[in-house]
């Protein structure tokens, strides 16, 4: 399979309030190219959902609207990313403050080797978000409330973040991202290491963060995308396919190869 | 990485949608041979007919159960999406219909049985007879349309129904002129205006069926649209 010649994104890949536009972006690996001008917006306090089969480049691109790929000895990006109408790969960008600003939360809950509280003052503590201990134990409840924990934590936030259950460590992730007051947060497969209520409970914790942030989530569970989204982005071998609304992408998808993966006749 | 779109990776939920398919086919041929010989049965007087398509209506309610508990095993096991969802989606819809068309067959034919034991003369006998035969090519054209996702086939089935609808209108003026004509004739006349109604209900069916079609093929819903909307939306 090859990719597709002068393709054009079809469906609605760009929308009136974006948060985030990609523009024309594309990504290499060293020589190769992984990534093949994609354009697409992500709109404010929305959830968009990217999907596609392993190595489209759905995570690939997630990467570079924090920069995360930057990490990456090979790895160049060229196109723009606008967060608010500013191009994020603008070299006077510090990337440590806009990490903070476009958070991100991994397939596998990760959080450091330290206390519940540590785990959510870190971030505040380092980007000077709390100027006493009243204001930090503040953003640490704000935070672990918002994340739906707070109830199952509160009497013991001095114990360590690795003893919770997996979808406890997950939520305190969104926590702590959370914490560092972002405004967009980038989900890489949050739920696939869950169990379904636990997934559940994450995207329940989705569907209420949209009223303050904007979301962007990949996945590889195709009803997820359906029940978190109002968009769906499909990639395809680095290239961004269709984007439209959830609901048209899974009940009449544009083109073909939407049409194709979403029914689990190749992936 | 896998190619072929017409097959999914899932060797038996491609078995399994072509059971849902195969089924109401059959389903449908079987509705569609009530109707002709309940058509057949009021025409020719057949009472024997008649009574052949009364105790067949069991087969189509199994037929309807049996189908649509299919559908329901694909939707949660499945979890259908794009045209697999639409054609689960469609198929349960069209047994409905296909079930309602055999209730409708089996009125005709218990109508008949009054009709053809009373000695009052038979009304409307060539607009029944002519009304039956627009139907039954009506279901068998909108099954048809459905096989091969033919829209065009599918919108043709729905302009059928207008005419039928029609010549229901027509028929029932003539009914009323022989009722204020002999008021003894308005027992005789009521049982065939049941069976007209009966036939003139078979060509809605059919036509939901048809709209189904179209959902099927391009996702549009059009129930409950007029014939222009429906030219206009399938032509774009």
């Amino acid at each position: 399979m090859a990719i597709i010649e002068n393709h054009k994104t079809v469906g609605n890949p760009l929308c009136d309030s974006a948060k985030l536009s990609a523009r024309d972006v594309c990504v290499y690996y060293g020589e190769k190219k992984a990534i093949h001008d994609v354009s697409l917006d992500i709109g404010k306090n929305e959830v968009i959902a990217l999907i596609g089969p392993s190595g489209c480049g759905k995570s690939t691109f997630l990467r570079c609207l924090n920069r995360m790929n930057d990490t990456i000895d090979i790895c160049s990006v060229t196109g723009q990313i606008l967060l608010d109408g500013d191009n994020i790969y603008d070299s006077k960008v510090d990337v440590v403050p806009l990490r903070a600003t476009v958070g991100m939360v991994f397939q596998k809950p990760n959080p450091f080797p330290k206390s519940i509280y540590d785990n959510i003052a870190y971030g505040p503590r380092i980007h000077g978000l709390a100027s006493s201990r009243v204001d930090l134990d503040e953003i640490v409840e704000k935070s672990l409330q918002r994340a739906g924990l707070w109830s199952e934590v509160k009497d013991r936030l001095h114990s360590p973040g690795t003893g919770l259950s997996g979808g406890q460590q997950q939520r305190l992730c969104i926590a702590r991202t959370i914490a560092v007051d972002p405004e967009v947060i980038l989900m890489d497969e949050p739920c696939s290491a869950l169990d379904p209520i636990a997934t559940a409970k994450i995207e329940e914790l989705i569907d209420e963060l949209r009223d303050n942030y904007t979301i962007a989530i990949v996945t590889h569970s195709m009803q997820q995308a359906a029940r978190v989204s109002q968009r769906t982005a499909y990639f395809h071998l680095g290239q961004l396919i269709e984007v439209n609304s959830t609901d048209k992408v899974f009940t009449t998808p544009q083109h073909q190869l939407t049409e194709a993966y979403i029914t689990g006749r190749f992936g | 990485m896998e190619m072929n779109f017409n097959q999914h990776i899932s060797g038996q939920f491609n078995a399994d949608l072509e059971g849902i398919r195969n089924h109401m086919m059959s389903m449908g041929g079987l509705v569609e041979r009530q109707v002709a010989n309940a058509i057949e049965a009021i025409c020719n007087g057949d009472t024997r007919l008649a009574d052949e398509v009364i105790r067949r209506e069991d087969d189509v309610d199994k037929a309807e159960v049996t189908i649509d508990n299919e559908c329901t095993q694909i939707l949660v096991r499945r979890q259908p999406a794009a045209s697999d969802l639409r054609m689960v989606l469609a198929v349960s819809r069209v047994v409905r219909d296909l079930e309602r068309i055999g209730d409708e067959a089996s009125k005709i034919a218990i109508h008949t049985l009054e009709v053809t034991d009373s000695k009052a003369p038979q009304y409307c006998q060539q607009a029944i007879r002519y009304m039956g035969e627009e139907v039954v090519k009506m279901i068998s054209g909108a099954l048809d349309a459905f096989a091969r996702h033919d829209v065009d086939g599918a919108v043709e089935v729905v302009r059928t129904d207008k005419s039928v609808d029609k010549q229901y209108a027509s028929a029932l003026r003539e009914l009323i002129t022989y009722m204020m004509e002999d008021p003894r004739s308005i027992g005789q006349a009521i049982s065939i205006l049941w069976i007209l109604r009966a036939i003139e209900r078979i060509g809605d069916h059919a036509r939901n069926i048809s709209e189904q079609v179209i959902y099927l093929v391009s996702g549009t819903d059009v129930r409950h649209s007029s014939l222009t909307e429906i030219e206009e939306t399938t032509q774009k």
